[in-house]
């Protein structure tokens, strides 16, 4: 009978803890290593084209985006490409004031290197693309970047 | 039956078996990279009137209509054979009235004249064409450009573009290919 005897008597015994540290650890860097900051929800549906010939977007801080594409929810906006800056749908008039806002949000010695990162969905026309060039260079954001996936060339 | 201590867990391996974790996800996770084609436009123009001549054997006119369809020289053209065609007009033909005319350049890292072309390639779409076909277009154009500076780099230095190390040899193959493509501005007739 003593062989299963209950342990009631005795107190808790204590959890050994200290690997709770590394535990935590390998938490924090899986996290740090997944998460990419992404402050914007998109409201339009994007698929990218695809390209063999792509260069890397380095320095995410100084890239600011423009998506262009099918509305999300089609029965309340149609199906007509939209624009959409930051968080919003925006007119095509709007750009030269996301640029100069997004030029204010950096500092003064990196301004010349932002980059515009064009998300745009391969089947928009371009019209709307040529007309975002257009506003671009009026604002004289000149660096642009056609966002595409890489594929391997045939 | 007398009180026992509790063993101690030996917790000695607990740092491999977190560290096995760290590295499982280190390795399976990706890291989504923002790729894609850069260019630069450019700058606004001032005064409008203000066209640059150009002589039309010095172009290479590639249209894009509304239906994604290609005119290359006034020849309907493919994607497929699109690079080959660039890389021939861009290529240095001396004397041979077809192509683009060759002046001579002194460069100065290189110490001596070299042969270049004032080929320029024109590349012109439509308001309705598919931005698809836009971007299929300007991935076989960087695609000729690139191969022509990988040639180059083989040629003075033994590797490839990609793999030059020295800033310098960068600049001075980007100054033997310039990447001289012009965009027009689009044409509105697919009536879009």
């Amino acid at each position: 009978m003593s062989k299963f005897k209950t342990s009631k008597t005795k107190g808790s015994p204590a959890i050994n803890t200290s690997s709770l540290p590394d535990i935590i650890f390998i938490l924090l860097f899986f996290f740090m290593v997944t998460t990419t900051m992404r402050q914007n929800t998109l409201l339009v549906r994007i698929k990218l084209p695809e390209a063999s010939e792509v260069q890397k977007l380095e320095k995410k801080s100084l890239v600011s985006y423009i998506f262009v594409g099918e509305p999300s929810n089609k029965a309340l906006y149609g199906t007509n490409s939209r624009i959409q800056l930051n968080d919003a749908y925006a007119t095509v008039a709007d750009i030269p004031e996301f640029v100069a806002k997004e030029r204010q949000a950096r500092d003064e010695a990196d301004r010349q290197l932002i980059t515009t990162s064009l998300k745009v969905d391969i089947n928009t026309k371009m019209g709307v693309v040529s007309d975002i060039k257009q506003q671009l260079r009026k604002a004289n954001a000149l660096k642009i970047n056609y966002s595409t996936r890489k594929v391997l060339p045939k | 039956m007398a009180k026992r201590a509790t063993p101690e867990i030996n917790a000695g391996s607990m740092a491999d078996i977190a560290f096995l974790l760290l590295i499982f996800f280190l390795v399976t996770t990706t890291m989504d990279v923002d790729t894609g084609i850069t260019r630069k436009l450019p700058p606004p123009v001032e005064n409008k009137n203000e066209n640059v001549e150009v002589k039309d054997r010095n172009v290479l006119k590639i249209l894009i209509n509304s239906h994604d369809f290609l005119l290359v020289n006034g020849k309907p053209g493919s994607i497929d054979n699109l690079a080959a065609k660039v890389q021939d007009f861009m290529a240095i033909h001396p004397g041979n009235k077809a192509y683009p005319e060759v002046q001579e350049k002194f460069i100065p890292e290189l110490g001596k004249k070299v042969l270049m072309t004032k080929g320029i390639v024109s590349l012109k779409n439509d308001r309705g064409t598919s931005y698809e076909m836009y971007i299929k277009v300007q991935n076989e154009l960087a695609r000729a450009f690139n191969e022509m500076k990988d040639a180059q780099s083989l040629k003075y230095f033994g590797v490839k573009y990609d793999q030059l190390m020295d800033d310098k040899k960068v600049e001075l193959i980007n100054q033997l290919v310039p990447v001289r493509v012009s965009e027009a501005e689009p044409e509105n007739v697919g009536g879009q």
